[in-house]
């Protein structure tokens, strides 16, 4: 059951992004911004908490679970250490996401040729 | 008459399942899930190998985005990302793919002003986005949440 939920909600997030690649001119990267800064937005107002509790994965793989993250993350710094959480708490929370991100990138330049189109 | 049959076909077009837009959104639809099934499965191993819920998600997002990052070297994502559209775009592998493929592709141009200033081409105005959207989340909190 938590699979299916996780399925189900995370590839309706996923149809929503096709739908705004095929009926508007947005491109990927703009499409990514959109769904970190709703996500971010949804999270900050509690609202996408709870679609995490419900779907798991499936809210919190697709990107506005991440934007979900850096709201979570600036509420819990602001919490423990108060106004500067301000400033850190997104960037702490989201810091494994980007530094993996960061690390994995550079070993694929670094192994990898750019593939012929 | 003849107006009156092209808007019907007009419709007909539209409403059919071989439309693109339908097929586009089933592909993106179980390939999105899939990955968030894979997610979930990674984050319950994680959970029952005594992380906690915290640990255990960002752990997922690391193991996903380093494996993201390797299919993309390979050239597989592009070929799973011409599939799905948006299913292999919207979940965190998509944001792992946007920055290690500019990383492999700018190698030619030297490790500094290629790889280096070129890796955020595409994900730098989601992290420039997602921070200034989370400093707003902030204030907010700050003065009015708490």
């Amino acid at each position: 059951m938590e699979y299916l939920k996780a399925f189900a909600v995370g590839g309706l997030i996923c149809v929503i992004g096709q739908i705004l690649i095929d009926k508007t001119k947005l491109t990927s990267a703009r499409i990514l911004v959109l769904f970190v800064v709703v996500g971010c937005i949804l999270g900050g107002l509690g609202w996408y908490e709870k679609l995490a509790d419900f779907a798991g994965a499936g809210a919190n793989v697709p990107l506005p679970g991440f934007g979900n993250l850096l709201a979570k993350g600036v509420k819990e710094e602001i919490d423990s250490v108060g106004a500067l959480g301000i400033l850190t708490g997104g960037i702490k929370a989201g810091a494994g996401g980007i530094a993996a991100a960061i690390v994995s990138a550079f070993a694929a330049a670094v192994i990898f040729r750019p593939k012929e189109k | 008459m003849e107006n009156i049959k092209q808007k019907y076909s007009q419709m007909v077009k539209k409403a059919s399942p071989d439309s693109p837009i339908l097929k586009n959104c089933i592909k993106a639809f179980f390939v999105g899930g899939l990955i968030c099934v894979i997610g979930q499965f990674i984050t319950n191993f994680m959970l029952t190998s005594g992380f906690d819920e915290k640990t255990s998600g960002t752990l997922t997002s690391v193991i996903l985005i380093a494996a993201a990052s390797l299919l993309t070297g390979l050239g597989i994502y592009s070929k799973i990302g011409k599939f799905a559209g948006a299913g292999s775009i919207v979940p965190i592998t998509g944001f792992s793919n946007s920055v290690t493929s500019p990383a492999v592709e700018f190698k030619q141009e030297g490790f500094i002003l290629g790889v280096g200033a070129k890796i955020f081409i595409i994900a730098g105005p989601v992290i420039l986005y997602g921070t200034l959207t989370s400093v707003i989340v902030g204030i907010f909190y700050y003065f009015l949440g708490r």
